[in-house]
């Protein structure tokens, strides 16, 4: 069975680009305009779109997306609605893929079977657990295969080739090289250095290879595309943005939506021009 | 697991490093490679002699152990009934049992190569430990604590940066201790390669609950034999405060499988559990995943983590080591808790009669014991481990006092 992830993978690959893929917080600043803003990123050029689950102690993330989940988390955003924001997405988006990252908390408090299915039905691709490496695979990333999820695995520049294997094992979807030591939005990787990484990962595995953490601009992005990487991840400068277009309530200004939009075009602008 | 493990409570944590359910290795990728590193480096050292003779001769010397175990008279007089020993863990060189662990997490740190040291800190005991065995040790140190918890801990903010230590203000979330532990997480996160992160608590990825608990025994063992030697026989009830547990732990862990003691753990009530404004996490708490472990935690129905409140900064946690949470579903130990009030009551109690002021950690295990002496005779033995001293509660005692003496 393809999924959307797959579909969508394999359409860039066929393009000759990467993937863009655009973070944001299920709920940030509020459960409308966030929808709002997630619905206007694929015609803004983001191939797949990452929703965060906002959590109150998100220990890999850097200030800009602990903020942003303590602002949703404010606004009253839940599972519930995160899940349900999903499902009114896919009304009129039937092809994007949608993957969730998070902690896994939220869930094991919802229930992890429970999650599943409705996750499901609402039309998720995908999860992206920070905190479920694979020694603790029988929690939720075997029963996410079994119920159609992709479980999308993070590898990391403390990841060697030894531990890479089990990293792969039970990945599906893509696999998400994290390209720096440290947390969200916070160092600035270095292009070469990740490049013979994602060659040395894809050594190992067919599964397209993203990369994230640390790229802010069109031009990171390009030359992280130009070192080999199937898919580009921006979240915390999109994150940051949104904080421009904020009053002083934290509201969205009318100007938020055409701002990330303008810039999601940037960047997938970026991978579109050969270079 | 194998079949001796059945019958015993001191068996765990198994390879997956879960007592029971609890426990586990929740951490991001990352930090495996490190936490396995560690595992590996502190299973060789637990069977090297030179380790073992390192440790002991540092903790002989540079601790002061064995801490006394000594019969309180006066309290015992007070409460008439049982006869209540403390386990002296707060005369313990910088005044807490923290320093136990913090020997230990050192001398692996130095063996597997690190060269900085990071903690976090809730009342600044263990921020006090850590960078007091830095300075020993020649190693940079960076303390995480909470903005809140800076307020209310100054003399400790003041002792870890005259050894040397640069203190990092938490201001994210509440500014307490499960925030400087997230801000201790990412700063490894960042520096894996020359870092070691020394935990305080029976709390974390695996191995650190074993680890900590193995160091913290030595508490549990010398009064063992301090009791034999004392009353010819071992106490009837074992009494320890708890935030995330380690204090307790170390106490406990040696006499788990002694069926006939009575082994009790007291949580921080605050204003009471039943006011929601507490910190205890077994009573007023559920199963969650967060640092690392599964465990009870403090959380509201969409599995985000709710404050603790306890007038005990070191008590003021959402969690509770994952061990505990296993003793407590498997029944082995009783878990209750003490509120603010009882604990303020016990702490002067115990200044006035004993001369000796306790922590306000340990004031919660007093105020426990206090519940329950009168319930039983003279033949009853209580241990309770008095495991930090007050010095540095003198302030914000006195404010809840209403006593102004920094004016």
């Amino acid at each position: 069975m393809s999924s959307r992830i797959d579909l969508r993978f394999a359409e860039t690959k066929a393009a000759g680009r990467a993937a863009l893929v655009t973070f944001v917080t299920a709920g940030d600043p509020n459960l409308e305009d966030s929808l709002a803003l997630i619905e206007a990123l694929p015609g803004a050029g983001a191939d797949l779109i990452e929703i965060g689950m906002p959590f109150t102690d998100p220990m890999a993330d850097g200030p800009a997306i602990q903020a942003s989940s303590l602002r949703a988390l404010q606004a009253g955003q839940n599972m519930i609605k995160t899940l349900d924001m999903v499902r009114r997405f896919r009304e009129n988006d039937s092809d994007t893929p949608i993957v969730l990252m998070g902690y896994y908390n939220p869930i094991y408090i919802y229930g992890n079977e429970r999650f599943l299915e409705n996750a499901k039905a609402a039309g998720v691709d995908g999860l992206i657990i920070v905190d479920l490496p694979p020694e603790e695979d029988s929690e939720l990333c075997l029963p996410a295969l079994r119920a159609g999820l992709n479980f999308i695995r993070l590898a990391t520049p403390t990841t060697d080739a030894h531990r890479l294997e089990k990293v792969l094992t039970n990945t599906s979807g893509f696999v998400y090289y994290v390209s720096i030591t440290g947390i969200t939005g916070t160092a600035k990787p270095d292009p070469s250095a990740v490049s013979d990484r994602v060659s040395l990962i894809k050594a190992k595995t067919d599964l397209p290879v993203a990369v994230g953490f640390g790229v802010k601009t069109p031009d990171q992005a390009r030359a992280i595309a130009a070192g080999g990487a199937d898919g580009v991840v921006v979240g915390s400068a999109i994150v940051n943005l949104m904080l421009d277009h904020m009053d002083a309530r934290g509201n969205a200004q009318k100007t938020m939506v055409p701002a990330i939009a303008g810039f999601v075009r940037s960047l997938a602008d970026a991978l579109t021009e050969k270079t | 697991m194998t079949k001796s493990k059945l019958n015993t409570f001191r068996g765990g944590p198994d390879e997956a490093g879960r007592f029971g359910i609890f426990g586990g290795r929740f951490v991001a990728e990352t930090l495996i490679p490190l936490i396995l590193s560690l595992e590996e480096a502190y299973e060789a050292a637990k069977v090297d002699p030179e380790f073992e003779a390192e440790l002991n001769h540092l903790q002989t010397h540079y601790t002061g152990r064995p801490s006394p175990l000594y019969f309180a008279e006066r309290l015992t007089e007070h409460f008439g009934g049982s006869k209540i020993y403390f386990k002296r863990d707060e005369l313990n060189h910088t005044g807490s049992h923290k320093i136990n662990n913090c020997l230990g997490q050192i001398l692996l740190a130095m063996r597997m190569g690190k060269t900085r040291i990071i903690a976090e800190t809730g009342a600044g005991q263990h921020g006090v430990a850590v960078a007091t065995v830095a300075a020993r040790f020649g190693l940079p140190c960076v303390v995480y604590m909470g903005e809140t918890d800076i307020e209310r801990q100054k003399p400790n903010v003041f002792r870890m940066r005259l050894l040397g230590a640069e203190i990092v203000p938490v201001a994210s979330g509440t500014g307490t201790l499960k925030d400087a532990m997230n801000e201790a997480l990412r700063d490894w996160v960042a520096h894996v390669e020359d870092t070691f992160y020394i935990i305080g608590t029976v709390a974390g990825p695996h191995p650190y609950p074993a680890m900590v608990r193995d160091f913290q025994s030595v508490i549990g063992v010398e009064t063992r034999e301090q009791m034999m030697a004392a009353e010819g026989r071992l106490p009837d009830t074992l009494v320890a405060c708890i935030g995330g547990g380690s204090n307790a732990m170390g106490l406990f862990h040696p006499f788990l499988d002694e069926k006939g003691i009575e082994i009790i753990g007291v949580e921080a009530g605050g204003k009471g559990v039943e006011t929601g404004e507490h910190a205890a996490s077994l009573t007023g708490g559920n199963p969650g995943v967060l640092h690392g472990n599964r465990t009870y935690l403090l959380q509201n129905d969409d599995g985000q983590i709710t404050d603790a409140h306890s007038i005990s900064a070191g008590l003021d946690y959402p969690g509770i080591g994952p061990e505990h949470a296993w003793l407590h579903n498997s029944g082995r130990v009783s878990y209750v808790s003490a509120t603010d009030a009882e604990a303020l009551d016990a702490f002067q109690l115990c200044t006035r009669l004993e001369g000796i002021i306790p922590a306000l950690e340990p004031s919660h295990a007093l105020a426990h014991v206090g519940k329950i002496a009168p319930e039983h005779d003279a033949d009853h033995l209580i241990v309770m481990n008095m495991c930090g001293r007050g010095d540095k509660d003198v302030f914000a005692v006195a404010a809840h006092l209403g006593t102004d003496i920094e004016g």
